[in-house]
């Protein structure tokens, strides 16, 4: 067996920043990561709404969505929330420590399909991580879209990621950018309230345009119903799942939400083929 | 394709001529019986209805080292796998599973650890001439004397073996052996094909898969999984000595600083198999769960390559400890649709 024919070899990949996006028991860390193999850097390639495993040799390893456009640079980011023995040990790297990565795994969002649409997205809380690479890329490639609309909440002004890059983003003419928080804040300038509310507030229209969502299952459940209400037709409709995995190539069975196997099948869903699969929302 | 004749006398003489090869064949393990490797010197006997534990741990070990490394180091080292193994007298049940099981490990990226095991080993089947109780291969299509899987097949003709060759690699073993064997004639045609027949009546239970496959999905809210899964213990049984039950989990272990990525059989009956770092679990009781492993076997994986995962050894209810029967199962199935 040579080394590249193996698929669960991860890669060395050295940490070259890291920050945190929150605060608390359950903090998101954001690390940028570029591997040590010439090789294994350019033979790498992603689009937006792909993961990728990331661990710690002799601790284990997660799949984390790549929270980064490839049109960012040579590079990959991943935000992680502290949740278990994983997370918690990945917390622990710094700058210039070690990540061990395998990927990409996975579909991706159809960003090349959507050319010429407008594009809206609505994330909540850590679901914003795979929505930020379509944002990141749409901006890189905004002659080729009909402009961005986002919609991103959480709790708190605290549990919000990626806040220092939306101010960017609102000084382009066709990207705007719509926060909101569950309940009031001292010096809080946006919205307050939940998302699928800002949603409808919001009332984007469904003319070209496509809505892709991330968020806690709850929040996915009331945006899906508020965007039919908006006048979404299923196919305009897409979001991205997880599951436990293990492998991240179908082999190992658990992630499979009826016959499709988040790891390979997803984790890009058109809504359209997800509502026939009872358990995707279970 | 070679047909060649043994006589049992000669069996010890066949096993010595492999000798240095990895040789796995059933073996009495208390009172089951279970493949394990053949000690240098020692006959195993090929007297037995099958093995409790599937032969699949010759392709895919129950525990397999897949990485070795120093714990938070960067460095991995893969294990050798360059014994030659000959996996002596497994039903042909079994060896179908395997073949069911290798379209997923082959769907898209190569498993490379199941598919250098599966070159690695010759398989050699052996005909059963008296099928098991719960046993339904012919239903889900499979037959006593079915060839798909193994490389070499023998027949129990009483005073002697016959070996039929199904690939070159059964071939290449036949010929290493040729020397104890005579050539088989056309009346050892005729005596298997009688054995065989008569092996397939004995096979009383059946099971009828026509539109399950397409009409599971169907089911999901029907109260039969209720039913179903009443009993259940969530011990796993049904799957750890299901032929075709690949799930496994994959873990790091450590010893001091030498550590190692290992991989073990798994089981999506247990809780923490879907359960996810959050809390939330997609599949939370044993309901779900059930409905997950009958609908995986009977449909999602007919979907996706075209072949039920289920080969009819009837081990699930053989060694149900609460007697869940997977006909009886498929049965009401195809009494809701």
């Amino acid at each position: 067996m040579k080394t590249n024919e193996n698929p669960y070899i991860p890669y060395p990949a050295t940490v070259k920043e890291t920050w945190y996006e929150t605060g608390g028991e359950r903090c998101i860390k954001t690390f940028k990561i570029v591997f040590d193999d010439e090789k294994v850097r350019e033979e790498w390639s992603h689009l937006p709404g792909q993961c990728a495993m990331i661990g710690v040799l002799g601790v284990g390893e997660s799949m984390i969505s790549i929270s980064c456009s490839p049109t960012e640079g040579d590079f990959l980011r991943f935000s992680v929330m502290r949740m278990g023995k994983v997370t918690q040990a990945l917390h622990q790297l710094e700058t210039g420590d070690k990540m061990m990565v395998r990927g990409p795994y996975g579909n991706n969002f159809p960003v090349d399909e959507w050319q010429g649409k407008k594009i809206l997205t609505i994330g909540g809380g850590i679901g914003q991580a795979p929505l930020r690479p379509i944002v990141e890329y749409v901006r890189a490639n905004q002659d080729k879209y009909d402009g961005l609309t986002m919609i991103y909440g959480a709790r708190t002004s605290n549990d919000l990621c990626f806040k220092g890059e939306f101010e960017e983003m609102n000084k382009c003419d066709d990207l705007s950018c719509h926060l909101t928080i569950d309940v009031e804040e001292e010096d809080w300038s946006h919205n307050v309230g939940f998302v699928p509310q800002m949603l409808l507030d919001l009332n984007p229209s469904p003319e070209n345009t496509i809505a892709i969502t991330c968020g806690p299952p709850i929040m996915i459940r009331f945006v899906l119903e508020n965007l039919k209400k908006l006048g979404f037709k299923d196919d305009q409709i897409y979001t991205t799942l997880e599951n436990r995995m293990k492998c991240g190539i179908g082999k190992c069975g658990r992630c499979n939400a009826g016959n499709m196997y988040v790891c390979k099948d997803g984790p890009v869903f058109n809504y359209a083929v997800l509502k026939e699969i009872p358990e995707a929302f279970a | 394709m070679s047909a060649m004749l043994l006589n049992k006398e000669k069996w010890p003489e066949f096993v010595e001529k492999l000798a240095g090869k990895n040789i796995l064949a059933p073996q009495a393990d208390g009172d089951a019986m279970r493949f394990a490797a053949v000690a240098e010197g020692d006959v195993p006997a090929l007297d037995y209805n099958n093995t409790r534990v599937p032969p699949k741990g010759a392709l895919f070990p129950q525990t397999e080292t897949m990485l070795k490394f120093q714990a938070g180091g960067e460095q991995v080292e893969e294990p050798q796998l360059d014994r030659e193994t000959v996996v002596l007298g497994l039903r042909p049940c079994d060896a179908r599973a395997m073949t069911i099981v290798e379209k997923l490990f082959k769907w898209d990226i190569d498993d490379p650890y199941y598919v250098r095991r599966r070159d690695l080993s010759t398989l050699v089947g052996l005909v059963c001439n008296e099928p098991g109780m719960n046993c339904f291969c012919p239903s889900v299509g499979g037959g006593p004397a079915s060839t798909e899987g193994l490389d070499l097949l023998m027949t129990d003709l009483g005073e002697k073996y016959l070996f039929e060759a199904v690939t070159d690699k059964g071939e290449a073993l036949l010929s290493e052996t040729r020397d104890l064997m005579e050539e088989a004639d056309g009346n050892v045609a005729k005596e298997k094909e009688k054995l065989v027949s008569e092996a397939e009546q004995k096979i009383k239970r059946t099971v009828d898969t026509e539109g399950v496959a397409e009409g599971l999905p169907g089911l999901w809210d029907d109260p039969l999984w209720q039913k179903v899964s009443a009993s259940c213990l969530g011990c796993g049984t049904c799957t750890y000595l299901c032929p075709t039950c690949h799930c496994f989990d994959i873990q790091d272990e450590t010893e001091g600083f030498d550590a190692r990525r290992l991989r073990t059989w798994d089981s999506c009956m247990f809780d923490e198999y879907s359960l996810h770092t959050s809390g939330h679990n997609p599949r939370p009781t044993r309901k779900e769960r059930t409905r997950n492993r009958i609908s995986h076997k009977y449909s999602y994986y007919v979907d996706k390559f075209d072949v039920i995962a289920c080969v009819g050894c009837g081990r699930c209810t053989n060694l149900c400890p609460v007697n869940i029967d997977i006909i009886e199962t498929i049965r009401q199935v195809k009494e809701a649709l």
